[in-house]
């Protein structure tokens, strides 16, 4: 299968301390792939690093948007790296919460859509057009993540559970090839993971997107991903389907000490 | 070469004022990454207080040395606890708030207080009383440094060395380091923040007085409006250095005033000011961080 | 109890604020006469003043803090009434009457102050395109409106160009200059931006003041035409309500474009990155490009104003251009709320009305302004007639399509 994203011998420094440290990484079409490791391992890091958040100490990372060129995306602009076809959400929700439910969704359609201030002020044909297509597309997005019935209400009203499907609704909205979940099932009761699990499952079916997410809860991560791959402090100690992942004695012996273990 | 002594003398003057204020504004911004906007009415009003209770000293006879001690003082106590008033009415109840909100508040604070002073005195220039006595074994120098310039001077330094120790060494000092590097760690090891966040305010402001002290007998008057420019002043220096840094206050202090300094002096005095902020400007253009400062990483 | 331990508290405020306001309320000193002047009675005002404040303060915050847990359902009155047809119509419709023959019941001087009022409405609204939409800190608003004053004022003195031709130049210079400054200083954070605008706006108000040659300096430009009408000689009671209606056109079509903007692909970016930084580029909106055209918009409009500005008054010099006026405009934009249109129109008209009406305050305006901006932020941020997003109708139910 075709890769999506590789990452080439990865390393981040800030100041004295790697936080990630000569990682290789690659998703392929059409996977779930999952990115596990005790707290403070750099996975979050690595998500800044894939979406232009920080720019690399040393590696490379490729991306592979489908129908495009190959291309090395180090140090890229954080719009650029959306605009290219990888969208994310965030460990600790950032919704913008004085905005509507739909209205953030919409805001995942601007690197989509292109009218200006002239279209703004003078509502010519093809902006109204445009418009109305922002809204009906956001709007599917929400009856996917099944929010569509709260569309007018403000981001910071809605539950918790509610706050983190809105943010896949909205990075499903700049359509991505690829989807970063940092941490999405956080928070969430046993009934709401269950419905996360579906609901990830059904955009790698319905929308074609690959996922890369970062996931704590191990009977999700067991259940729905292709591969994982393991950090711990800073760097890659495994990799494989959830099946060796489980037996590996490196990854159960990083795990212990820490308050959760593998036994999904 | 007189001439540039001279400049370079009165730079350091200049400079060393800067620095002073210039510690308050850095201390709070490395503790609440809060531009302290009423920072320049706090010097501004640690001047006024001095000159009211200079002039009510000699008044009633007193004189010398121990009325400079004594306006100090009171300067000092109030400029600390205006800060600490102002923290706890502009600030404090903005914690949570998003960052445009206490920035706004402190926009406010400062005009209220300068329209306050403006109303309960005087939109006039006073003339502050010469407080700095002579000294007699500078009398052959005097054509290079006054006794002012050298008091200045020798008293930005004590006190940076003061509050270098301080912060080094004293209880509330690590408390404040610790509170400037992970506000929510510092609070769940155990450090009372809030008590932390007032004492920044209280030494920053004790700070600016002495500063305002200092420099309203250096150039003997003083009006509602002096802390403003000072504190855009004072604010370029803290950034020039590397905003959340104390020694970076001073250097950039320093520089600051060495800018002005000799622009003033070879290029022309009517744009005094504007050399001021085009260093901020080309100095956040080109090098936020600052000169000592390093760029913060994005937390996500 | 209760009762007991809030009188306590309110007696320490009262206490602490006599002593704080002791040297600057009580003491006043004529150096030269060497008198001193002691003004007992002004720390007992401050003392009741600050004992009873101390009260609402708290009431206040206490407030605050239970509608934070609420939060949902509650509407203001003032967003009930925006939102209902049947009750804002016929107001909007008197409202509109009220302003069209204001110049007819009432004096050309009252006209006049009117003008000027609705001249802050348009830079208040301006500049919240700045700061309410887009959140960026703007302190130096007037260097733009400086800019379009000068612009008529110089352009019209070198090459007798008339108002009608240098209104859009001044508008293009303006934004001009806010390109010029946005494009570098917009990639900093949010209160290095507030102290650089600040810094800004002082440099072009010391470079008018001293530029002699240029500027004519602090003496300003005097004699500049008022805008003309068909050739019409206007006497000035004629052109002061002819100013008057062309301010009320320039405001119709201020808030027609500001409307049309908050509701579009750009104006909801703006938002966003008000909101959210990080999560705003992370949905692929270019930070620097989105914000430089809220910044360069904004000074539009500022450039707009001051043509009109110059306009009207006949003269410009420096000293209409200090950081209190842009300080003015913001508190506009703080009292009327964040981003809300019909607040920004009220608190306009409260900020600049009621000095001008009320003389006895007019010592105080900038008081006024200072502690607007600091009780705002502290109890109602959002303003006083918050900013209502747009809501949107699905007919379709579109459940079962998945």
């Amino acid at each position: 299968m075709k890769n999506l994203l590789e990452t080439k011998n990865l390393s981040m420094v800030f100041g004295g301390l790697r936080a990630i440290s000569q990682v290789d990484l690659d998703v392929r079409q059409g996977e779930i792939v999952a990115l596990i490791g005790p707290n403070g391992a750099g996975k979050t890091t690595l998500f800044n690093c894939i979406t232009g958040i920080y720019s690399p100490t040393e590696g490379d990372i490729f991306i592979f948007p489908p129908e495009k060129e190959k291309k090395r995306i180090n140090g890229i602009m954080i719009n650029k790296a959306t605009e290219l076809g990888i969208a994310r959400t965030f460990q600790n929700i950032r919704l913008f919460p004085g905005m509507s439910v739909l209205e953030n969704v919409m805001i995942g359609r601007h690197c989509r859509s292109r009218s200006g201030v002239f279209g703004a002020v003078v509502r010519d044909a093809s902006t109204r057009h445009e418009e109305q297509e922002i809204i009906d597309f956001s709007y599917q997005m929400l009856l996917k993540v099944d929010l569509a019935d709260q569309v007018n209400e403000m981001a910071k009203n809605l539950p918790y559970g509610a706050q983190r499907r809105l943010e896949i609704a909205r990075a499903m909205a700049t359509e991505p090839f690829l989807l970063l979940l940092d941490e999405p099932a956080a928070g969430m009761n046993p009934r709401e993971t269950q419905e996360l699990k579906e609901l990830i499952d059904r955009i790698r079916k319905e929308e074609g997107i690959s996922i890369l997410m970062i996931e704590h809860d191990m009977k999700m991560v067991m259940g729905v991903s292709d591969r994982i791959f393991v950090l711990d402090y800073g760097e890659k100690i495994a990799e494989g389907t959830p099946g060796e992942i489980r037996e590996n004695p490196v990854v159960i012996k990083a795990y212990l000490g820490e308050d959760f273990s593998v036994n999904a | 070469m007189d001439y540039f002594l001279e400049l370079l003398l009165g730079g350091l003057t200049r400079g060393s004022i800067y620095a002073l204020i210039a510690l308050g504004y850095t201390m709070v911004y490395g503790i609440i990454e809060l531009i302290n906007f009423a920072h320049g009415e706090i010097y501004m009003i640690g001047a006024f207080t001095a000159l009211i209770v200079a002039s009510v000293l000699t008044m009633s006879g007193m004189g010398g040395l121990s009325v400079l001690i004594l306006a100090s003082v009171v300067a000092v106590i109030y400029s600390a606890a205006y800060g600490f008033t102002v923290e706890k009415i502009a600030y404090k109840p903005l914690r949570q708030a998003p960052r445009l909100s206490p920035l706004i508040s402190a926009i406010g604070m400062s005009i209220f207080l300068q329209n306050y002073v403006l109303i309960a005195q005087t939109s006039d220039f006073l003339p502050f009383p010469s407080l700095i006595p002579d000294l007699p074994f500078m009398e052959p120098y005097s054509h290079i440094i006054g006794p002012a310039e050298l008091i200045i001077v020798l008293t930005t330094a004590a006190v940076t060395l003061i509050l270098t120790v301080f912060i080094k060494f004293t209880k509330i000092g690590k408390a404040m380091r610790a509170t400037a590097q992970d506000r929510n760690m510092a609070m769940l090891l155990g450090v009372n923040v809030n008590k932390v966040i007032s004492s920044t305010f209280i030494i920053g402001s004790a700070l600016a007085a002495i500063g305002g002290v200092l420099i309203a007998s250096h150039i003997g008057r003083i009006n509602f409006y002096i802390g403003f420019i000072a504190g855009i002043k004072a604010f370029t220096a803290a950034v020039l250095g590397g905003i959340g840094s104390i020694p970076g206050a001073v250097l950039g202090g320093l520089i600051l005033g060495w800018t002005e300094s000799f622009a003033t002096g070879y290029v022309s005095s009517d744009y005094e000011d504007v050399f001021a902020f085009l260093l901020l400007v080309l100095i956040l253009i080109f090098r936020p961080a600052g000169l000592l400062g390093r760029s913060p990483i994005q937390k996500v | 109890m209760k009762a007991l331990t809030e009188l306590k508290k309110s007696i320490v405020v009262a206490v602490w604020f006599m002593f704080l306001t002791f040297p600057i309320m009580v003491i006043r000193v004529n150096t030269i006469e060497k008198i001193i002047e002691w003004r007992w009675r002004n720390m007992i005002f401050i003392g009741v003043g600050s004992f009873l404040f101390s009260f609402l303060w708290r009431y206040l915050l206490e407030r605050k803090q239970k509608q934070q847990e609420v939060q949902k359902g509650t509407r203001s009155w003032g967003t009930l009434i925006l939102e209902e047809p049947k009750i804002y119509r016929p107001l909007l419709a008197v409202f509109a009457l009220f302003v069209l023959v204001f110049p007819f019941i009432f004096s050309t001087y009252q006209t006049n102050i009117m003008t000027t009022a609705l001249m802050y409405v348009i830079l208040g609204l301006g500049l919240n395109i700045v700061v309410g939409l887009a959140g960026l800190l703007d302190l130096g608003y007037v260097a733009f409106y400086a800019v379009g004053a000068y612009s008529y004022a110089l352009i019209n003195y070198h090459f007798g160009l008339g108002f009608w031709a240098v209104l859009p130049v001044g508008a293009l210079l303006a934004a001009f200059f806010g390109i010029l400054l946005g494009f570098p200083v917009l990639r900093l954070r949010g209160d290095y931006l507030a102290i650089v605008t600040l810094g800004f706006g002082e440099i072009i108000r010391l470079i008018l003041e001293n530029w002699n040659a240029f500027s004519f300096g602090p003496s300003g430009i005097a004699h500049i035409p008022r805008p003309g009408l068909l050739g019409l000689n206007l006497t000035l009671n004629e052109s002061i309500v002819y100013m008057y209606y062309l301010i009320i056109l320039f405001c119709l079509l201020t808030i027609f474009i500001i409307n049309r903007l908050q509701d579009s692909r750009i104006g909801r970016a703006w938002i966003a990155l008000r909101e959210d930084e990080i999560a705003c580029q992370a949905m692929g909106i270019d930070k620097t490009k989105t914000k430089l055209t809220a910044f360069a918009l904004g000074a539009t409009w500022a450039g707009m104003v001051g043509v009109i500005f110059a306009a009207k008054t006949t003269f410009v010099n420096p000293a209409s251009f200090t950081f209190l006026e842009s300080a003015m405009i913001l508190s506009i934009v703080v009292l009327g709320g964040m981003g809300s249109i019909v607040g920004v129109f009220i608190a306009a008209m409260i900020l600049i009305l009621t000095p001008e009406y009320l003389r006895a305050f007019s010592n105080y305006r900038m008081l006024l302004f200072g502690a607007v901006m600091v009780l705002m932020m502290v109890f109602r941020p959002q303003g006083i007639v918050p900013n209502v997003r747009r809501t949107y109708k699905f007919r379709i139910p579109e459940k079962e399509v998945r």
